[in-house]
């Protein structure tokens, strides 16, 4: 930052005072002094003149009767002015006649013209060397005897303007050590309700009080417009920081609340499912197990109507209890909390498709299972989720004679994993797709197909929480395929 | 010679369940008699020969079966008196319940259960389940020696 943005305002005020005031001084001194030179030499001038016409008068005789001895006598009267350097007379034909020369002193004259133009005419020149320069010719009674030649240095001027520059000099430095006294007082005014203020200002910057007001300074109607003004802006900065702050409160109370609220629905979910889990079964174990004490007891003597009754109310009953174990599970999947871990896709995938043939042994089904990748995931959920997927191609391709299934991963995404499972069975109808991944949604009769129709909704929690997604795409009687996305950890 | 067939303790309060797990030990021809408790409360009366059970005769069950969800005392309270008293510990408990809770299933072997039984729904499964149970402990397990 350069010095003077550095300087107070005070100081800045201080030396602006100081310069115009100094500045006006000085032009009015250089005027006055130009005029009073410029009066003086004109009366130096006149004196001149004057004298020239003295001596001149005086020398006529001499002229007259040649008497260059009176003439001298006369000149050398002049010796009484100091800055006169010389005097000479000239004869009618324009030649020197006599003269007087200073002795001593600047500005000696060692030559005088021998000889001068003559004419009638009074001249003068002024310079600064050789000085000023009078010609006067001498009048007397209609004859022009001689001509007078005077000579005088600028001494006169030079002393005046010595004088006068001192002079100026003592005023001016008067005149700025006043301006400076009195800019000292006028400035605490106008700098010291400024520096008030700023210190106001940097002070409620720092301290971050906004409840505090500037005080009135005395400095003038602009001051009390910015003190005015500087006080608006506090009152609307303490009145958005209180708005602000109740604001932040109420949002925090709110997300306690709503926390709260979670962590209750939550426990009543558990409660919910734990007493779905003791007590919605129990009745259904009740009813299964009294069919069977029924049919063991009276079975036989019971007609074939009766005996289909029966075993259709066993069946119900069991395909209840199959619901609530299947809802349970997925009410539990997404309660529990997820631990993820490096797992290599294609491992995972060769056990979860061990798992499913163990299931269905006896089935004719060609694997085409591509090289997988490894993600980041909670092992025991991704593998129910494969599980579930490889179960469903096996089980919706079941009426194949060859049935086939491919997995793999596509693409090379830096930001997610995609991997798919494919397969040649009975497929679906894709305006369908919407009910795929619901809780206890199917798109086959039981008779057909077996199962809750939780499967796929697993897969799609399961995904879920793992901040990914699913889909599936599928002809009617072509095959099916399920994909699920999930996002690349950088951490691993 | 012929150890004694000692009694498999019931804590049930279902009736249902109760005539429902008779009826699978009868099926399994289980020789050994059976006292069914309809709360924890009445368990541990039982165990400790208090009230209606101050005058059976002494000695512990050979096998109790325990229901998790009782009114009074729950399974889960039974489970850890008898599991922390050096009297009663030797006991095998096998809680039979239709809870797959975790937390449940956990608890109960934290607090030293023998065995933790599922019910299953169907009753041939249910039977079955019994039988293999009722087998093993109160036939085939040698119990500890009664004091």
């Amino acid at each position: 930052m350069p010095l003077r943005a550095r300087r107070s305002i005070g100081r800045k005020l201080t030396v602006m005072n100081m310069l115009v005031s100094g500045a006006a001084l000085l032009l009015a001194c250089a005027s006055f002094i130009a005029y009073d030179l410029i009066s003086f030499r004109s009366l130096i001038v006149n004196n001149l003149t004057i004298r020239s016409s003295v001596i001149g008068a005086n020398s006529v005789s001499a002229l007259t009767f040649d008497d260059p001895a009176a003439a001298e006598t006369t000149l050398s009267t002049l010796q009484a002015d100091p800055n006169l350097v010389s005097a000479a007379l000239y004869g009618a034909d324009g030649r020197l006649f006599a003269a007087y020369r200073r002795a001593s002193g600047l500005g000696v004259e060692a030559r005088l013209p021998e000889t001068i133009a003559v004419d009638d005419e009074t001249r003068q020149s002024w310079s600064n060397d050789p000085g000023i320069i009078v010609m006067r010719p001498i009048l007397f009674q209609g004859t022009r005897p001689g001509t007078v030649r005077l000579r005088s240095d600028l001494g006169a001027l030079r002393d005046r303007l010595m004088r006068f520059v001192l002079i100026v000099v003592i005023v001016l430095a008067g005149s700025l050590v006043a301006a400076f006294l009195i800019s000292r007082v006028a400035q605490r005014s106008i700098a010291a309700p400024m520096v008030e203020l700023a210190k106001f200002s940097e002070q409620v910057a720092r301290d971050r009080d906004y409840s505090v007001r500037a005080p009135a300074v005395d400095g003038g109607p602009e001051f009390e417009m910015f003190t005015s003004a500087f006080n608006d802006m506090l009152t609307e900065i303490e009145y958005r920081d209180v708005s602000l702050r109740a604001s932040r409160d109420e949002l925090e109370e709110r997300v306690q609340q709503r926390t709260a609220e979670l962590t209750s629905v939550n426990q009543e979910l558990e409660a919910f499912s734990y007493s779905v889990s003791h007590d919605l079964r129990a009745p259904l174990r009740h009813v299964s197990g009294f069919v069977s004490l029924l049919n063991a007891h009276a079975g036989p003597s019971l007609d074939a109507q009766s005996q289909r009754y029966l075993t259709t109310i066993a069946q119900a009953s069991a395909r209840m209890g199959q619901l609530i174990d299947d809802l349970l599970a997925f009410s539990r999947m997404s309660r529990s909390t997820l631990t993820k871990q490096s797992i290599d896709l294609g491992v995972l995938v060769r056990e979860a498709q061990a798992e499913v043939m163990g299931h269905t042994p006896g089935r004719d089904i060609e694997w085409k299972i591509h090289p997988l990748p490894e993600i980041a995931a909670d092992r025991p959920m991704l593998r129910l989720a494969v599980v579930n997927l490889l179960s469903n191609a096996v089980k919706y391709s079941s009426t194949r004679s060859h049935a086939c299934i491919e997995i793999g991963a596509i693409g090379d995404d830096r930001l997610e994993t995609v991997m798919f499972v494919a397969d040649n069975g009975v497929g679906f109808d894709m305006q369908y797709l919407h009910k795929l991944f619901g809780v206890f949604q199917r798109l086959h009769r039981v008779e057909e197909f077996d199962g809750t129709g939780i499967g796929l909704a697993n897969v799609r929690r399961i995904i879920q929480r793992h901040g990914g997604r699913v889909w599936a795409e599928g002809e009617v009687d072509k095959g099916a395929t399920f994909y699920f996305a999930l996002p690349r950890e950088r951490t691993l | 010679m012929m150890t004694e067939l000692r009694k498999i303790l019931l804590a049930e309060d279902n009736p249902n369940d109760v005539e429902l797990t008779l009826a699978a030990l009868h099926e399994n021809h289980l020789a050994n008699e059976v006292v069914v408790v309809r709360d924890g409360e009445e368990a541990l009366d039982y165990l400790y020969q208090r009230k209606s059970f101050a005058s059976r005769p002494g000695g512990n069950p050979a096998l109790m079966l325990l229901d998790l969800k009782m009114p009074k005392v729950d399974g889960i309270e039974v489970l850890r008196h008898v599991k922390a008293d050096p009297a009663t510990r030797s006991i095998p408990i096998v809680v039979l319940t239709s809870s797959r809770e975790e937390q449940d299933v956990v608890r109960s072997y934290d607090l030293g259960v023998n065995a933790y039984v599922v019910k299953p729904v169907d009753f041939l499964e249910f039977v079955n389940a019994v039988r293999v149970l009722g087998g093993f402990w109160a036939v085939l397990n040698e119990p500890p020696p009664a004091r």
